[in-house]
């Protein structure tokens, strides 16, 4: 069997590559396209535990399942800000976002 | 084992009550939805009714629910806390004119009690992600109500990114402390912890993940950059709710995962984390508040160094330590939303929150500005209001648990914040403007939540006994 190592290690390489997506890009819809490669990075080392751990236990299963929700809700409320946004200032770039600064 | 349902009684009646507003809300005429205000307010002051006469927890803390919730006395007065936050939020609402028409608002704003109230109670890593996220995504919504509003919407956009990133990294963080220990369970994930058999260096790693995300719900340094823009952006009532009730419920989580899955004797590494984030954040919030010129701004950075002194409570670890963490947040909510109303009160009449445009205003409505007074005076801990007594009890416990330099850093930030605090009401008192003899008319409900919140301030510094009972209580609930 693949050593469970090799999952963490691809879901750390998926967490970091989310985390740099959501620190770097400008564009709003990218910021939330990172943090879903985050949850998404979440998801493989939960079931990877599962899978190497106690089989009979679910709570990774169910873990993930919750992160899948919670991901999709976080999204749709996410995307509803981004398009009030863009109606007030056609605009989805972070950068641009700054009235409010001291 | 059957299931317990009164001891999600409180959950079970919000989400009643969310249901209730939200039909309500569409059979009201639109020239009558103002009452919902009103409607929420008092359907929370029965929910937290309903609390203390039937979901009170025993002596002993229960695990109910397969584990996912705890019964217990932390619990319970944690949810009142909550619950009377939102109730005095939605008082304050009456009156603005882009929420109290919405009925969605009071929905949204009862379901992230409900979320509140569970991350009180949560003693699973599953129950705790899905209750700061059920407390946090409504809040997002609310923070930008104000579609037509460009700072409400920016401050729903970053709180949302904010938000977003720091959860994530909290649920990793949460990931990776299921795989250490085989369960999600955080009284039995302890048990992993301090087996010894796992590198310290990776406990602290998961420690850090997870304290990233509850320090984006109490807003401590370095996870505070969106409370100044979201503070100052969102709808004011909603800046109060985020300021006292989940702040509260913050810490509430805060003190419970510290407590029951990283305890002292196991890595005491994780409290000098706690300790050092409490210290920056004291220092760093206080410094910065002291060059605002809008309020809203200025109470964000206060509330990031209230956030420093709560956490010198967790820091201590100790009975009395949780114990102040308790007495001062309780203090601190009701402190906070007096402040909050004069802002919400004052900005219905003048349409400012600009610290200059607050001269005067002693001429204008000497009651709002002995209300400011005494809440300004509360947060900065002069005795005999109630942050004096709340501010001894943390500097109390940091001292016992040998913290001493804690304390120190503690004291000092009490001084540099009672600057702040006095310039705005040299404003208020010494300042004059050339609208003094224009009155700041105070509409009945928001008179009543402010002096209910002011008497508070006041008997929680003099007549300190029974909340000190309760904080006990709900302190001993966590050992």
């Amino acid at each position: 069997m693949i050593p469970l190592s090799w999952y963490l290690l691809l879901a750390a390489a998926l967490f970091a590559v989310g985390l740099f997506g959501v620190l770097a890009r400008k564009n709003a819809i990218a910021i939330l396209m990172g943090v879903e490669l985050m949850l998404n990075a979440v998801n493989i080392n939960l079931v990877a535990f599962w899978r190497y751990l106690d089989v009979q236990a679910i709570a990774g299963h169910a873990f993930a399942v919750m992160v899948f929700a919670v991901a999709a809700a976080e999204v749709a409320v996410g995307l509803a800000l981004v398009i009030s946004l863009y109606r007030r200032r056609q605009t989805v770039a972070a950068d641009q976002i700054d009235l409010l600064k001291w | 084992m059957a299931p317990n349902y009164l001891a999600i009684l409180p959950e079970i009646s919000l989400a009643v009550l969310a249901f209730i507003l939200l039909v309500i809300d569409l059979r009201l005429p639109q020239g009558r939805k103002t009452v919902l205000a009103g409607i929420t307010a008092a359907g929370l002051a029965a929910v937290m009714v309903l609390t203390v006469l039937f979901a009170r927890p025993g002596a002993a803390p229960e695990s109910v629910w397969g584990g996912m919730l705890r019964h217990d006395t932390a619990a319970f007065v944690f949810r009142l806390i909550f619950l009377f936050g939102a109730a005095v939020t939605a008082l304050f609402t009456i009156g603005w004119k882009q929420i109290e028409k919405r009925g969605e608002f009071y929905v949204l704003m009862v379901l992230s009690t409900l979320g509140m109230t569970l991350m009180g109670a949560a003693g699973d890593l599953i129950m705790l992600f899905l209750a700061i996220e059920t407390a946090s995504i409504p809040l997002y919504v609310m923070a930008g109500f104000m579609t037509g509003d460009d700072k409400s919407t920016e401050s729903g956009f970053k709180y949302l990114l904010f938000g977003a990133l720091t959860s994530s990294v909290m649920v990793y963080g949460f990931s990776l402390l299921y795989g250490f220990g085989g369960t999600t369970d955080i009284y039995k994930l302890a048990a992993a912890v301090g087996s010894g058999e796992l590198p310290v260096l990776g406990l602290l790693g998961a420690l850090v993940l997870t304290l990233a995300g509850f320090g984006f719900k109490i807003a401590a340094v370095p996870f505070h950059f969106w409370a100044p823009d979201v503070y100052e952006g969102a709808p004011t009532p909603v800046t109060a709710f985020l300021s006292t009730a989940s702040k509260a419920a913050g810490f509430a989580v805060v003190a419970r995962f510290m407590l029951a899955t990283f305890p002292a004797e196991v890595l005491p590494q994780g409290l000098s984390v706690i300790a050092l984030i409490s210290v920056l954040s004291m220092t760093l919030g206080n410094a910065a508040a002291l060059s605002q010129k809008n309020i809203k701004r200025m109470l964000a950075y206060s509330s990031i160094a209230h956030a420093g002194y709560v956490l010198m409570g967790v820091a201590a670890a100790s009975l009395l330590g949780v114990t102040s963490v308790v007495y001062y947040l309780a203090v601190y909510l009701v402190t906070n939303l007096a402040a909050f109303g004069v802002v919400i009160i004052f900005f219905n009449t003048a349409g400012s929150d600009e610290i200059k445009d607050y001269a005067g205003l002693s001429r204008r409505s000497p009651a709002l500005a002995l209300a400011l007074m005494l809440a300004f005076l509360s947060l900065a801990g002069v005795p005999p209001l109630g942050g004096f007594f709340a501010k001894i009890l943390v500097f109390a416990a940091a001292v016992e648990a040998g913290l001493i330099w804690l304390a120190i850093a503690g004291v000092l930030n009490a001084i540099l914040g009672l600057y702040y605090y006095l310039m705005v009401l040299k404003v208020i008192y010494l300042d004059r403007s050339e609208k003094d003899d224009q009155p700041v008319p105070v509409a009945r409900p928001h008179a009543i939540a402010l002096v209910v919140c002011l008497l508070l301030v006041v008997f929680l510094g003099t007549i300190f006994g029974p909340m000190y009972d309760w904080s006990v209580l709900a302190a001993s609930g966590l050992f």
